[in-house]
């Protein structure tokens, strides 16, 4: 079930789909009245859209937490009625006071607010939710000022400078637990992107592209804390090599990438796209292997906020929580990518070419090796936090010996990504919500059961943890 | 013979000029070679590829971009992109509170430090270890007790440039001729008078030294504090300007940061000159 799926579709496949098409089955339990469902797909596009998605993803939630198989929730479905179900619902869950926060709700307590972003297209539903008025349509101010690097947009939220930042999706993680910084707590309130990272390599390991000759290589890493970090030691861990051993890994920001793999201090480097792809146009390195070859629909970047500026100004929050995911369901359609890198490619927002960031963003390509390759997913946006993302996180965090001890994965996962809202809420409610559910998904072909972290952890052979 | 000397040397400066210039503008004019690629492949490529133009921009290409930014130095296009010279402006400001707070600390205390051997070897240890500490290991610290960006980048050029000046006035102070201060004593002339009337004007030439050694560091201090705390100034232009990945407009950068440099420079020698006294 994808974020912008109707919950209450009977006939909905669990198979993935992209995009906001699933106006077409009323949601609006009692007040929706069977005669003008028939319009309200047109009106959905044209008017209501943005609340209705945004109720969607709260009901999307409590569906979730309340059906964790999807066989269950649309034999459910079958049997009481769409209209039944989203009735009873609202007679025991208030969907209605969860989505305030997210649609129209409250006025928002601050309308000016401040929001941080590192200049990569990872960042995309963030940058170009100002340039294309997403902030606008929510009535907020917001500022978009970009950063230096993943160490100052993490001490400038901390500080409270900026209300919501782009970090890197484990750092949120990282804050909540104290991990490279004082323990403060964080939350994941949408994904940025999916995919949408290459392992780049320079020019000089073209006829080397076995990972198993690797030894004595050094890569560069964005951030301790990252994605890149966990996907490039898991790819390099499966092709034999330990890479705290065999391997170099620095944490370089990425602009220092492309300049240190021109003066052959690095040898690669599994970096944020559009650092990869300006590699491949400055004739510099080319894209050994794309991140989603690694774990296709990986998430990378987090839109993170305080737990305090959540709890403090909910309005404020909703809204903007409200404008990214409607910027990222519009950048999941594949038709306005290339609008989109027009729009956020100028000075102000990340200062790129826009040949650059089109290739990344449509996935039409030059490999660097003379091929044009094309890959619509090479990079998706799809905002919803799921909670097993953060369990793998964690698993990996412990592997490579950042975090130590008993972790309770389930536990930490449920605070930071806020998929979990709703079922906090349900608990205040004196409700026994089940477990919430998650996805399960591969990871280069070795499946991943968030239930069991720590045998997952066990499974490996090269690892830190005691 | 002044005047031919002062000449000639112009005519030899020119003469470097125009042959580094020159020099400059033969070694990237060169480029590699271009390998045959196909036409759909070469519209995804940067010119460096496709047209083998060499990576390093030329004289010329520096030379058009700096006309386009002197052209327009004053627009505001966002938050995140502004003309070179407000950001001129944002760099001149911070380093001006920066400094003028290290002047309000570094004066009164080197005096006092002058005044006072005892003091001056006391607190001697402490300023010679944190003399040479550099900007970018003040940053993280600043960053998380103040806890404002802003702030932080000031509070860098202060506890960077506040050094030379402490030392120098230090220094100044505790070496005025013992002549004249046997000479206020015999007049007993107050301590408040002793100090404004015969210890500033005598150690004042020293003290402008240190000032404009530290106005220097403080100009250093800013490039390397904005570069890592962002936002605005020249600092983060270039940061912002590497990030593109366009040397020409961080050679450009590189030249404006020069030249304010210098007249920062020139305007404290002003200002020594005004207080120097013929012995």
């Amino acid at each position: 079930m994808s974020t912008f799926d109707n919950p209450f579709d009977v006939a909905q496949k669990p198979a993935k789909r992209c995009g906001c098409s699933c106006g077409q089955h009323s949601t609006q339990g009692e007040h929706d009245a069977a005669a003008t469902r028939a319009k309200a797909e047109a009106e959905f596009v044209a008017t209501a859209g943005e609340e209705q998605r945004a109720r969607r993803v709260v009901e999307a939630g409590v569906m979730r937490a309340l059906f964790p198989n999807p066989v269950q929730r649309r034999a459910f479905l079958k049997a009481v009625g769409a209209t039944t179900a989203a009735a009873a619902l609202a007679q025991v869950f208030p969907v209605m006071t969860a989505a305030d926060a997210l649609a129209a709700g409250g006025t928002p307590e601050k309308k000016d607010l401040k929001v941080g972003f590192i200049p990569i297209t990872c960042a995309t539903p963030i940058i170009m939710a100002h340039p294309m008025g997403f902030y606008g349509k929510q009535g907020l101010n917001v500022e978009v000022v970009k950063t230096a690097g993943w160490a100052v947009i993490r001490d400038k939220t901390l500080n409270k400078e900026y209300d919501a930042a782009h970090m890197l999706s484990p750092m949120p993680l990282a804050i909540s637990l104290g991990l490279g910084s004082t323990a403060v707590p964080f939350t994941v309130p949408a994904i940025e992107n999916v995919n949408g990272q290459a392992i780049t390599l320079a020019m000089k390991h073209k006829d080397n592209r076995d990972p198993k000759n690797w030894k004595g290589m050094k890569f560069a890493i964005p951030f301790d804390y990252s994605m890149h970090n966990y996907l490039l030691r898991y790819y390099l861990a499966e092709h034999g090599l330990d890479p705290d051993k065999d391997v170099q890994l620095r944490s370089v920001p990425p602009p220092e990438m492309v300049a240190n793999l021109r003066a052959d201090n690095i040898d690669g480097f599994l970096a944020p796209d559009n650092i990869c792809q300006r590699a491949v146009f400055d004739g510099v390195g080319f894209n050994h292997i794309l991140s989603k070859e690694i774990w296709d629909g990986h998430p990378c970047c987090a839109f993170a906020a305080s737990k305090a500026f959540v709890t403090e100004a909910p309005n404020a929050y909703g809204a903007l929580l409200r404008a990214i995911i409607e910027a990222a369901a519009f950048a999941s359609k594949a038709d306005n990518r290339k609008q989109i890198a027009d729009a956020i490619a100028p000075a102000n927002y990340l200062n790129a070419p826009v040949t650059v960031l089109e290739q990344v963003l449509t996935g039409t390509y030059a490999d660097g090796l003379g091929n044009v390759k094309k890959d619509p997913n090479r990079v998706t946006f799809d905002p919803f936090p799921w909670e097993s993302f953060a369990v793998w996180m964690l698993t990996q965090m412990k592997r490579w010996g950042q975090l130590k001890g008993d972790v309770d994965y389930q536990g930490i996962a449920k605070e930071v990504f806020l998929q979990t809202d709703a079922v906090r809420l349900m608990k205040e409610a004196g409700l026994t919500p089940p477990e919430a559910s998650t996805k399960t998904f591969a990871v280069m072909g070795k499946t991943f059961d968030p239930a069991k972290p720590e045998d997952y952890l066990a499974s490996f052979a090269i690892k830190r943890s005691s | 013979m002044t005047k031919p000397i002062d000449l000639r040397a112009g005519a030899v400066s020119l003469l470097i000029l125009v042959t580094f210039l020159l020099a400059w503008h033969l070694t990237v004019s060169g480029g590699s070679g271009v390998q045959k690629m196909d036409p759909e492949y070469a519209k995804l490529m940067g010119i460096t590829t496709t047209q083998g133009k060499s990576a390093m921009p030329g004289p010329l290409d520096v030379g058009a971009t700096l006309w386009g930014h002197l052209k327009d130095p004053f627009y505001v296009r966002g938050t995140n992109d502004v003309g070179l010279g407000l950001q001129l402006g944002h760099s001149i400001l911070r380093v001006m509170a920066g400094y003028l707070l290290a002047m309000a600390v570094a004066i009164p205390l080197g005096f006092l430090i002058g005044m006072s051997p005892l003091m001056s070897r006391a607190l001697d240890p402490f300023i010679q270890v944190l003399k040479p500490i550099s900007p970018l290991a003040w940053m993280p610290l600043a960053l998380y007790t103040i806890k404002d960006s802003g702030a932080s980048a000031i509070f860098v050029i202060f506890i960077c440039s506040v050094w030379p000046m402490l030392i120098n006035t230090a220094f100044g102070v505790a070496n005025v001729r013992k002549e004249w201060i046997n000479v206020a004593r015999t007049l007993e002339v107050g301590t408040f008078r002793k100090a404004f009337t015969v210890i500033l004007p005598a150690a004042a030439p020293t003290i402008v030294t240190g000032m404009r050694i530290s106005i220097g560091i403080a100009w250093l201090v800013i490039v390397a504090a904005e570069m890592l705390v962002g936002g605005t100034g020249i600092g983060y232009f270039v940061w912002n300007e590497w990030n593109n990945l366009s040397i020409t407009n961080v050679i450009t950068a590189i030249l404006v940061i020069g030249v304010v440099g210098m007249l920062l420079d020139q305007l404290l020698a002003r200002l020594g000159r005004l207080v120097t006294f013929p012995e």
